[in-house]
């Protein structure tokens, strides 16, 4: 079925009048959905966020960028405050409602409240070995057990 | 435990508005209603934080659920949090801008801690 039609149809339908998508809109979110498939895959981790790492404008975003701080991680970070297509093209992308958002091997792992515990369970340090990433936190770890041997011997 | 909780969060600066308390808005009781009816949690609480925001007063804007349900069993937190939005979609796409969810298990909340952190601070970027 074509765009038009689909358009046609949804605007006959007459039961979405307010938040009915134009056929130009519809084109849109195809491009738009494109667009975010390439940003995702990459690099191996990739954030939504508001503001820039540098200078995150929401403690969300900011939370997530400590985190990735701890464990060493560099990852593509995307601004949707300067980026108005992109703070709603995501939402829809990932089908999920709020930024920050956080990608591992092009899959969406979920934003602030999600990295946090599994930063906290140590499920983040395998999500992220799984992508061929080693923690930061993980080799301080073993830097100390490896002393901790060497100390005993 | 939800004393401990409570008295954590209304320490301090934390003061916050539980939907168990009185004075709260009428999106947080529809919220608090759409949870409980859908995943007849064994604990709930809304917390309104829209105050630590850059938002008239009396905003209903920013919200942290807590909630405890038997239906998260199995479930990875992914599917757990989709399941909250799903369940608070209209609320998300009108006024709530913010979410913020701690999903556990009747076993996983027996274990924790019961405190939950309060959300972090606001840093400008609502409404640009």
């Amino acid at each position: 079925m074509s765009v038009t039609v689909l358009s046609q149809m949804l605007r006959q339908a007459g039961r979405f009048n307010k938040s009915l998508p134009s056929l130009a809109q519809l084109r849109f979110y195809g491009t738009e959905d494109n667009r975010i498939t390439k940003m995702v895959q990459n690099n191996k981790v990739v954030v939504f966020m508001k503001g820039v790492p540098a200078e995150p404008r929401c403690g969300f975003s900011n939370a997530v960028v400590q985190i990735m701080r701890m464990h060493g991680v560099e990852y593509d970070a995307h601004d949707v405050l300067s980026d108005e297509q992109l703070r709603q093209g995501i939402k829809d992308f990932s089908n999920w409602p709020t930024i920050p958002q956080v990608f591992i091997n092009g899959e969406f792992v979920g934003g602030c409240d999600i990295l946090l515990q599994m930063h906290q369970s140590g499920d983040l340090i395998e999500e992220l070995k799984k992508a061929g990433i080693t923690s930061a936190l993980l080799d301080s770890a073993q830097q100390k057990d490896d002393a901790g041997k060497s100390d005993s011997k | 435990m939800s004393v401990v909780f409570r008295r954590f969060h209304n320490s301090g600066i934390f003061k916050m508005a539980s939907a168990s308390l009185k004075g709260n808005g009428p999106v947080e009781d529809i919220m608090y209603r759409k949870l409980e009816a859908n995943l007849k949690p064994v604990h709930l609480e809304l917390f309104n934080e829209s105050y630590m925001h850059n938002v008239p007063k009396g905003s209903e804007t920013h919200f942290k659920v807590v909630i405890v349900s038997p239906q998260f069993e199995g479930k990875p937190l992914i599917q757990r949090h989709r399941a909250v939005n799903e369940i608070l979609a209209d609320e998300l796409k009108s006024g709530v801008h913010a979410l913020s969810i701690v999903a556990k298990t009747p076993d996983q909340w027996e274990c924790s801690s019961k405190e939950v952190e309060p959300s972090p601070k606001c840093r400008g970027g609502f409404g640009k």
